[in-house]
């Protein structure tokens, strides 16, 4: 039954594409809107990995619980962030933009070494080597749960940007600034609550990435380097395409570990990167620049 | 080169003599640490340089630059470790291999139109896609490094680059300094103009004439090419390469910083950024130890909080300010 295992890896893949996803879809809201390419995004998830880790640590409490808090607490972040910091480097050369962010990832990379120092800390969760038996395959508990909590975020994101006043006025500012400013939304403010949503994505990904994989700070760049290649396989401002590109990404990740080497697998997104670049740079669902 | 002195004012021509002799002379006053400092400091400046006529002249962005340096590294130590062919002849073909790559980056780029922050991915992709297959190549060692083995008896053999931290620090000097003419020469000529006008506006440059394609083609060669004798030397004074080392992202962060600190698109500007950090990172190493702050990136929190004050203070980069401080007149290019 050698596709069944095959079958396996792709839902794994899948599944652990859709957490991705959600991180990515954070990328994707605030380069959408703000325009400033959060070089730091990585490094924000495993802020939240090790929220999440030292939560359930000490208090014992659930990352998929404990997700939410996390991502209330990284909105008033990058609130603060973008508030403060961020928006006076908002429409300034893309170079001065990532010295900041990069002095950032910096900064919080290097804060979580002193703090945890270098090495993995395993989350061993309750129920972490639990599994359905689905017909031939095993699908793991913590996958389906951390996949369904992303989906259900992502759905959430998706009817506040579509239904609420807020999420309207962000839309109308990512559609067109002047006019934006011209009917008298505050610009600024709304920058600033979009930074917020974006890294509440981080943080809640986060949170849930702490039930599949070990916290560590030199996770961090991977990770923004993750999210860049999912934003722009599955197209930049497209909320449905960092979903799609984080499953696509999941999935070539996880057969390309299955089936060459582990080592190997990040070779293949950074291969479908340069060629989703070149050949169709809108991404696979993005709209028209 | 006597007309790039002459078209100096006289200032400027006292300030560059003053730091040329003091640089030539560093070795009698201070201790071998400060040497070593003082090498990296020159290193960095030599490959900032490099970066800084790709982005700071013709505006296009790589964050991929370790992708050279690496190579330049790689081809010279296999030369050396498997044929026995010294670098003074293997950093031809370093440089010829990078600028191949570079131009297969910057066809890639420019040919379909990729560009600005998208550009930047598409170096940074080249260059991580580039480790991970080193990581799996037998025949440069893997991800279990390619090291250059210690010869006594080759130890003066200097054109192979095989000596002390003095020799080191020489070459070093030299090649920052051919970094400066170079960039000051490009700077002033035809090629230069057009990367400048390019830079500035694409279009407005295309409708005068200007073959933006070969001019942003060119930006990419030159300074894939000088990189990769950047990467020669660091193959070379440091002995061992590691592709998670030498291609990893973080090398290509640390080389762009000088540049964009000290002012891009100035000649002077990726000189004076290496003069700030790197003695900053080293600095802080000390003062962190000497505060009893031991904790792993201690120094590197301080080094980020600090690279955020810079950029607020100064976004246009140290360099256009301080030539102000020092009376100087930076030509705008």
């Amino acid at each position: 039954m050698i596709w069944s295992i095959y079958l396996g890896v792709v839902v794994q893949g899948v599944l652990t594409g859709l957490v991705y996803g959600l991180m990515a879809l954070g990328l994707s809201v605030i380069f959408g809107v703000v325009r400033v390419v959060n070089f730091a995004h990585g490094e924000f998830a495993v802020v939240a990995m090790y929220a999440a880790f030292l939560l359930f640590h000490t208090l014992g409490l659930d990352p998929l619980v404990t997700m939410l808090p996390i991502a209330a607490t990284f909105f008033l972040v990058g609130f603060l962030l973008q508030a403060t910091l961020i928006n006076s480097f908002v429409g300034r050369s893309e170079h001065e933009q990532f010295i900041l962010l990069v002095g950032i990832a910096i900064v919080i990379l290097n804060g979580l070494l002193m703090l945890f120092g270098p090495d993995a800390r395993p989350a061993n969760l309750p129920y972490a080597f639990d599994s359905y038996a689905v017909g031939p395959l095993f699908i793991d508990k913590v996958r389906i749960y951390s996949a369904v909590a992303a989906l259900a975020i992502a759905a959430t994101l998706f009817c506040f940007f579509r239904y609420t006043a807020t999420g309207t006025a962000i839309r109308a500012c990512a559609d067109n600034l002047t006019g934006a400013a011209v009917v008298g939304l505050n610009v600024k403010r709304l920058y600033a609550i979009t930074f917020g949503v974006g890294l509440a994505c981080v943080g809640a990904a986060g949170a849930l990435m702490v039930t599949i994989a070990d916290a560590a700070p030199t996770l961090g760049p991977a990770y923004t380097l993750l999210a860049f290649i999912i934003v722009i396989v599955g197209g930049l401002g497209s909320m449905a395409g960092a979903l799609v590109g984080g499953v696509l990404i999941g999935v070539s990740e996880a057969l390309a570990g299955f089936i060459i080497q582990p080592s190997m697998k990040s070779m293949f997104s950074f291969a479908l990167l340069i060629a989703v670049l070149v050949l169709r740079p809108r991404g696979l669902l993005g709209r028209r620049a | 080169m006597i007309e790039l002195w002459r078209g100096l004012e006289p200032r400027a021509r006292g300030l560059i003599a003053m730091l040329l002799v003091a640089l030539a002379a560093a070795p009698l006053a201070v201790d071998r640490y400060l040497i070593s400092v003082l090498t990296l400091v020159l290193y960095f400046a030599y490959v900032g340089q490099a970066w800084n006529l790709m982005m700071g002249y013709a505006g296009q962005l790589s964050l991929g630059h370790a992708l050279y340096v690496g190579l330049g590294a790689y081809v010279a130590a296999l030369l050396w470790v498997h044929f026995g062919i010294g670098p003074w002849l293997g950093v031809f073909a370093a440089v010829l291999l990078a600028m191949v790559f570079g131009a297969v980056v910057g066809w890639l780029g420019f040919r379909f139109g990729v560009e600005g922050v998208y550009f930047a991915l598409l170096t940074i992709a080249a260059a991580e896609f580039t480790r991970i297959a080193f990581d799996n190549i037998g025949f440069t060692g893997g991800s279990g490094g390619l090291f250059l083995p210690y010869q006594q008896e080759r130890l003066g053999e200097w054109w192979n680059l095989r000596g002390g931290q003095l020799l080191f620090y020489y070459v070093a000097l030299a090649l920052a300094a051919a970094g400066v003419v170079v960039a000051a020469k490009l700077s002033r000529s035809r090629l230069g103009y057009q990367w400048l006008a390019v830079r500035e506006d694409e279009i407005a440059a295309r409708s005068l004439g200007i073959n933006a394609f070969r001019a942003k083609m060119t930006a990419v060669l030159v300074s894939s090419g000088m990189t990769a004798v950047g990467g020669v030397f660091y193959a070379f004074y440091y002995n061992n390469l590691f592709p998670a080392q030498v291609f990893d992202i973080e090398r290509s962060i640390e080389l762009i910083l000088g540049p964009i600190v000290g002012g891009l698109g100035t000649v002077f500007g990726p000189v004076v950024g290496a003069f700030i950090l790197t003695p900053l990172g080293e600095g802080l190493i000390a003062l962190t130890s000497r505060l009893g702050i031991d904790a792993p990136g201690a120094k590197a929190v301080f080094y980020g909080l600090t690279l955020i004050a810079i950029i607020c203070a100064r976004p246009n980069g140290v360099w256009p300010w301080l030539a102000r401080v020092l009376g100087l007149k930076e030509r705008s290019p």
